[in-house]
């Protein structure tokens, strides 16, 4: 079809000339023209001129009027649950059980509990670098529990609470942190730059936005393999403003791709407000202009994120379609280790999200009001949770490093002839000069 | 007159007035011939016999047949970039669409970084992904997604994850009129980043059994085809599937005096420089078309060099950082002692590519032969 389309619009156009000088005012009939597979633009008689170019299905105005930023109302933010808890429309209520919505607050819970354990890690200087997710938990987890496990995940660094809820081991997520001589990437990324085949989560990498044309990508793929799955891509309100975020949405529309685009608005980033990040009506605004079902959500109500990301998927799935989701939180924690966001936001402003308005309160609140919960369970879980990430953690630490043979792998499928010789000459090298490097702390070379 | 047949040529159109016009009627062009110091001729192979039937084929339709191999022997296989579905600019992709449908073959936006990125999406879940930059040229975007992502998703997934199915297509090189934005040799760039291949064919057999191996190939590749030989060069190509292996370079003459390094369009003017060289100079030389630009074979360079003791590499891109300073450091590193002169390169000079002045920027067969004859006199 795609090759017969520019001698079919050629012959519409020529059609389209001889039409307009043989029109009579009172013929009344329409003519549909297809000028691609789904724009269609009506020619009809005089009394009903609507313009027929092909750039865009629209209609005629004699009005000099331009549409600014304030056109529109703001985009209203979904929730299901007040911040203290409650639910405000029953007919929201994703009314899930007990297990389900238990196995939602231990995750938001082990993620904050390993947070700060690591993040405390790196402050001792045992692991390099660290990424918490404070605050944004909520975010995670029900995203992660609307999604079926097999949906694969492309993120970009504070998703780590959607492997937790995978059952993504902890020591694994040590090891990598570590990069020890059991992590998966054989030690050679930052800190929280996970992956794994096995939970359908794509492996981390440092450059913002990159991974979205990748999700829209995959997602067309697995479309054409006639899988039922989606891909999520994970983004933030600064990475929305990469030219790959562009792309990956038109693209996404443009190709039909079950891509769910989850935008983590959080206010920051680094120390960038979103008052400095874009002067529109945030991230779903954007959705629409390319032709992309959106929602903004309550980033902090879990059911919320729940409900709008359940519906999502049946959308992507059933429909072949991109869906953006834009789940509005707050960033509670620094950057990462190497921030202090004192220097560019008050502590009232954050000890407000923390205590007012936190996603672990709210489902918690929750809990407590259908006695699935109470005080005494959350200290054993509190206790339970913090031995686990400590035991992990230590047995992560004692492990030693991956043989530097590896420095060199992995670059192709097969080493080159030069990869070859290069392993050699470092192995030569480090036995000579074995003093000067830490082999003590790597398997052997 | 000459100057109005330019300007009502189209982009390929030209390259085939340099290599046959200008022979067939020496009179007429007589105004040309001395402005056209870089013109060289295609120089045909004879296929090889093991590959069973031929057919004549020019650079584009070789590329348009080991595509149609692809599409059909590999479900998975699909064709996206700016105006491919209707054939491409540069015909490539000609009946490819109706052949296999609009899902496997199809336009995109206009958006280089989409482009790639998306290719390494559908890659990273096993797909093979067959990407069309429109023009080196504008590869530029992309740059992110081929240097960070593409060339690094194994390394840094520990081999979990990898995007060994996408392989991204451009046209390349000079075309006789594109200037500093439809003539451009990117290799270098792509040269210095770890985990991509990059590959140059000279000619349509080469083109259609390298495309392949890359396709194949369990590893990003950057397939770089040089536009000006799209019409111009015509061989009888093999119909059926083959592959030319990668990272293999590949002796063209023996030669005993000189070895001459070069890929893409420039190994046609190696061979006229060769032939100069013997003619006005009785100096034999070697001729070697580079083929992977990386990983490079260094082995049959050095080997060659060995023999030799004097080296000339040639490419059209700009001679600093080009990748012929590559080679020259590797070669001075491995054959010292070999060496009866200093390496010469024979490069663009250091300016974006010009377009009135082409005939004077371009590597061609006196800059070449002067290199040769300073390395004879040393």
């Amino acid at each position: 079809m795609a090759s017969l389309r520019p001698v079919f619009s050629r012959r519409i156009l020529k059609l389209v000339s001889s039409f307009n000088q043989t029109l009579a005012p009172s013929s009344s009939f329409h003519r549909s023209l297809s000028l691609s597979h789904n724009v269609r633009q009506e020619i009809t008689a005089v009394g009903e001129d609507k313009p027929l170019f092909p750039g865009a299905s629209s209609s005629y105005t004699e009005k000099l009027k331009f549409l600014g930023g304030d056109v529109y109302d703001p985009i209203p933010v979904y929730r299901v649950m007040n911040k203290m808890g409650s639910i405000i429309d029953p007919s929201q209520d994703p009314g899930l059980d007990q297990a389900f919505v238990e196995k939602m607050y231990k995750s938001m819970t082990k993620l904050n509990a390993m947070d700060k354990i690591m993040y405390e890690s790196q402050r001792q200087g045992r692991i390099s670098f660290y990424m918490t997710s404070y605050g944004e938990e909520g975010t995670h987890i029900g995203s992660a529990a609307a999604l079926d496990d097999k949906d694969i995940i492309y993120g970009q660094y504070r998703e780590g609470g959607v492997l937790l809820w995978r059952d993504f081991p902890l020591e694994k997520m040590m090891n990598q942190c570590y990069g020890n001589n059991e992590d998966a990437g054989k030690g050679r990324q930052m800190p929280v730059h996970y992956g794994s085949k096995e939970h359908s989560f794509a492996a981390i990498s440092s450059p913002l936005a990159t991974q979205m044309p990748h999700a829209a990508g995959a997602a067309f793929a697995l479309k054409r393999a006639g899988l039922d799955i989606c891909t999520v891509c994970y983004f933030g309100d600064g990475a929305a403003s990469e030219g790959d975020a562009h792309a990956a949405l038109n693209f996404a529309a443009t190709l039909d791709a079950p891509c769910i685009f989850f935008c983590r608005n959080n206010g920051y980033a680094i120390s960038t407000p979103t008052s400095e990040q874009y002067r529109g009506d945030g991230i779903a605004c954007r959705g629409p202009a390319y032709g992309i079902t959106s929602i903004r959500v309550d980033g902090n109500d879990v059911f919320a994120v729940y409900n709008a990301t359940k519906s999502a998927r049946e959308i992507a799935v059933t429909e072949s379609k991109p869906v953006l989701i834009e789940a509005m939180t707050y960033r509670i924690g620094h950057h990462s280790t190497s921030d202090d966001s004192s220097a560019y936001r008050s502590v009232d402003e954050v000890k407000y999200w923390d205590k007012e308005d936190h996603p672990i309160g709210r489902l918690r609140n929750y809990m407590l009001s259908k006695d699935w919960w109470d005080v005494d369970r959350e200290k054993a879980w509190m206790v339970e949770v913090k031995k686990e990430v400590m035991q992990k953690f230590q047995a992560a630490e004692k492990l030693k490093k991956p043989s530097p043979q590896y420095m060199l792998t992995d670059v192709f499928d097969k080493p080159s002839k030069r990869l070859s010789q290069q392993a050699e000459e470092l192995k030569k090298h480090v036995q000579q000069y074995k003093e000067h490097y830490p082999t003590d702390k790597f398997d052997e070379l | 007159m000459a100057a109005l047949r330019r300007t009502l040529q189209s982009l390929c159109r030209i390259s085939r007035e340099k290599s046959s016009t200008l022979r067939r009627l020496p009179s007429q062009n007589a105004a040309i011939v001395c402005r056209n110091a870089s013109a060289w001729t295609f120089v045909p192979d004879s296929p090889p016999d093991t590959l069973g039937e031929t057919t004549k084929m020019n650079l584009f339709q070789s590329l348009t047949s080991a595509m149609d191999i692809a599409l059909s022997t590999d479900q998975t296989a699909v064709i996206f970039g700016e105006d491919v579905a209707f054939g491409g600019v540069f015909r490539c992709t000609v009946g490819l669409a109706d052949k296999y449908g609009k899902d496997r073959v199809f336009n995109t936006p206009l958006c280089e970084q989409g482009i790639v990125g998306f290719g390494i999406g559908m890659a990273s879940v096993g797909a093979t992904a067959i990407a069309e930059i429109q023009f080196a040229d504008y590869i530029y975007p992309a740059f992110d997604q081929i240097v960070n992502e593409a060339a690094k998703f194994r390394y840094r997934s520990g081999n979990v994850f990898d995007v060994g199915g996408l392989t991204i297509r451009a046209p390349w090189g000079a075309v006789g009129h594109g200037a500093l934005y439809h003539s451009q040799s990117p290799e270098a760039f792509f040269s210095h980043v770890p985990g991509i291949k990059v590959v140059i064919p000279r000619s349509p057999i080469q083109a259609k059994g390298l495309l392949l191996s890359c396709i194949r190939d369990k590893n990003p590749c950057i397939f770089f085809e040089p536009k000006v030989l799209y019409r111009a060069a015509v061989e009888q190509v093999p119909v059926g599937d083959y592959m030319i292996p990668l990272e293999e370079a590949e002796v063209l003459v023996e030669g005993s005096d000189v070895t001459l390094v070069a890929w893409g369009t420039q190994l046609h003017v190696m061979h006229e420089v060769a032939r100069l060289a013997q003619e006005k100079l009785g100096v034999s030389c070697e001729v070697i078309d580079l083929k992977t630009i990386v990983p490079w074979d260094a082995e049959t360079v050095c080997k060659s060099v060995k023999k030799t003791g004097r080296l000339l590499v040639a490419h059209e891109a700009p001679i600093t950082g080009g990748f012929a300073g590559e080679v020259a450091a590797t070669v001075q590193a491995e054959c010292f002692l070999h060496l009866e002169a200093p390496i010469q390169r024979v490069c663009g000079y250091d300016t974006p590519f010009p377009h009135i002045f082409e005939p004077f920027y371009l590597p061609d067969k006196w800059r070449c032969l002067e290199a040769v004859k300073k390395m004879i006199n040393f």
